[in-house]
């Protein structure tokens, strides 16, 4: 059975915006799945009709196997979304905002308080839990965001770029969690701008462009189409000359750095032996920039584009 | 959801909503007591003994039903407009929508939320007239019935208000020019018999009039209605009417996402 099943899903806002045009996407249960695009390309619209802030034109959507046209109470009790944008009321105290949406779900006086409780210690957020909201960080209202997501234990788990803005801290445990969640059966879908969170995290992955899934595969599937990739050295001491080195296009980049682009099939093997005889000592090697990210820029481009410039 | 689980639902949002209004009762349940206070004074005890009869009531006893009228209706039509909206602007009203809760319920919970308060001002209106006026209530159940369905009523009108709202200003603008002009023509400083034509006939269609006049009735165990013909059953029927006309609105627009939902 998929966790999430969207068959010919379109939105038109007011105004005559085409959000989304007929998109498919499966996502199998017990996934963790990527959906990636560019700003405006639909994924916040998706999300919004799969949790009911977005009104859909038509298409279909079935969480767990319930169409949500059809059983929409149903649907909605297995679904947890964090959002974007912090939507709780920042004036109430930090336990008070879990539970209460603990029970609009509808759950017992203590069931809410038990689930509240684990996940603000599983957050780490259990000490705050008597202070107002609008007195934490960014990176704790984020933690509440997903608290309040998980408290009524959904099935299927929606995060809109949890991680945006927050410290490299909190987005490694934010990680290391949604890992354990997902491990113990929880699907995720996770939207995010940081592709290396996507490459690290997930099993599959669809992007979206100007609201058509331009891509959906396995992100292993996806990493093999990649036809070059550019590598940096570090280096151990200054150089001022390369060696040249038959069908590799290397670069100095500055004294202490080089860079290299090699083609698809081509191994390193023959760089790293070539500059070990050439007495240039490597401290240290690394992608230019992620794997995902230059796919995933080869396929949005076009959109990339025309963020950076404005329509022609 | 089952119907236990829509209970629970229901009392989280009723909760929520006493808490938010408790939590800032400096600016919820004090400041009406106070204006109160201060209508007593200045009209009823300066001006009102000036006045000298209202019917056959002093005019301090007749106006103390009018005024807790009109704390309730204010109450609780600027609970529900300013919690509902802030909720919209703040963008946590996505936390109930996200949810499996029916719109009723949401709904329910507001106007409760509005009730709550409205009659919480009620009580404290009450008790601050009993400083100033002998009270005694001629009908009870009739008197908490009818302010418990005017309560209603002016819940559902700011939730309706918040609905449509899109800014602090749209929030404002019907309390203003609509609510409060209404209160003060619907007979809460005087006896719609004194008023001449046209004005006599022209108040007939303000639905505040036969809210504060039924009341009057199950205080006082008289008022205008007698003297306008109309009896007491049309004048609650008028209050179901809007209710029902009201609650039908709020559903659609909810179920339609009105306001709520891109």
């Amino acid at each position: 059975m998929s966790a999430l099943s969207i068959k010919n899903l379109k939105k038109v806002y007011q105004g005559g915006l085409e959000a989304l045009r007929g998109i498919d996407l499966e996502v199998e249960k017990g996934d963790f799945f990527a959906l990636l695009g560019p700003n405006g390309a639909g994924k916040s619209t998706t999300i919004g009709i799969i949790s009911s802030l977005v009104t859909k034109s038509s298409g279909k959507v079935e969480i767990l196997g319930i169409d949500i046209d059809d059983n929409h109470s149903l649907a909605k009790k297995k679904l947890g979304v964090v959002g974007q944008e912090v939507n709780f009321n920042q004036f109430e105290k930090v336990g008070d905002i879990i539970r209460n949406q603990a029970g609009y779900y509808g759950l017992s006086f203590r069931e809410a308080r038990e689930n509240t409780m684990y996940y603000m210690k599983k957050l780490d957020i259990w000490d705050k839990r008597n202070e107002q909201a609008r007195k934490l960080s960014g990176g704790m209202k984020r933690r509440i965001m997903v608290a309040k997501a998980l408290v009524n234990k959904p099935e299927l788990l929606i995060l809109d770029e949890p991680t945006a803005g927050v410290d490299i801290e909190l987005r490694r445990s934010l990680w290391d969690f949604l890992t354990e969640i997902n491990n113990s059966g929880t699907s995720i879908i996770l939207t995010t701008h940081y592709l290396e969170e996507a490459e690290r995290l997930c099993r599959n992955i669809a992007i979206i462009d100007n609201g058509e899934i331009v891509e959906n595969t396995s992100m292993q599937e996806l990493l093999t189409r990649l036809e070059v990739e550019t590598f940096v050295f570090d280096l151990q001491e200054d150089i001022s000359n390369l060696p040249k080195i038959e069908n590799y296009e290397l670069r100095i980049e500055n004294p202490k750095k080089i860079s290299v682009t090699i083609q698809k099939g081509q191994g390193l093997n023959e760089i790293f032996s070539l500059l070990s005889n050439s007495g240039i000592k490597i401290a240290s090697m690394r992608n230019e920039t992620g794997r995902l990210e230059e796919l995933f820029l080869g396929l949005v481009e076009s959109t990339i584009k025309e963020e950076n410039h404005g329509p022609h | 959801m089952d119907p236990i689980e829509q209970i629970r639902a229901l009392a989280t949002i009723l909760r929520k909503e006493i808490h938010r209004f408790m939590r800032i009762w400096m600016q919820t349940l004090i400041p009406p007591a106070i204006m109160i206070m201060l209508y007593f004074v200045i009209f009823g005890e300066i001006i009102g003994s000036r006045i000298g009869k209202m019917g056959e009531f002093d005019y301090m006893q007749f106006m103390v039903p009018g005024l807790i009228m009109m704390s309730v209706i204010s109450n609780s039509y600027s609970n529900v407009v300013s919690s509902f909206f802030g909720q919209k602007f703040a963008r946590s009203v996505e936390e109930l929508l996200i949810t499996p809760l029916p719109n009723y319920i949401i709904l329910v919970g507001w106007v409760l939320g509005g009730v709550a308060r409205g009659l919480m001002v009620g009580a404290i209106v009450t008790v601050v007239s009993l400083f100033f006026s002998e009270l005694t209530v001629a009908n009870w159940p009739l008197a908490i019935f009818v302010v418990f369905l005017t309560s209603v009523l002016f819940s559902l009108g700011g939730f309706l208000n918040a609905l449509f709202a899109e800014s602090f200003d749209d929030i404002s603008i019907i309390p203003t020019f609509v609510l409060q002009p209404l209160i003060y023509l619907g007979g809460v400083f005087y006896s719609i018999t004194l008023l001449g034509e046209p004005f006599r006939t022209i108040s007939l269609a303000n639905p505040i009039l036969y809210m504060v006049n039924s009341f009057r009735h199950a205080i006082l165990g008289a008022s205008d209605l007698a003297s306008l013909g109309i009896s007491l059953n049309v004048a609650i029927g008028m209050i179901l009417f809007f209710i029902a006309l009201f609650s039908s609105i709020s559903l659609w627009l909810l179920n339609t996402g009105k306001g709520i939902r891109s």
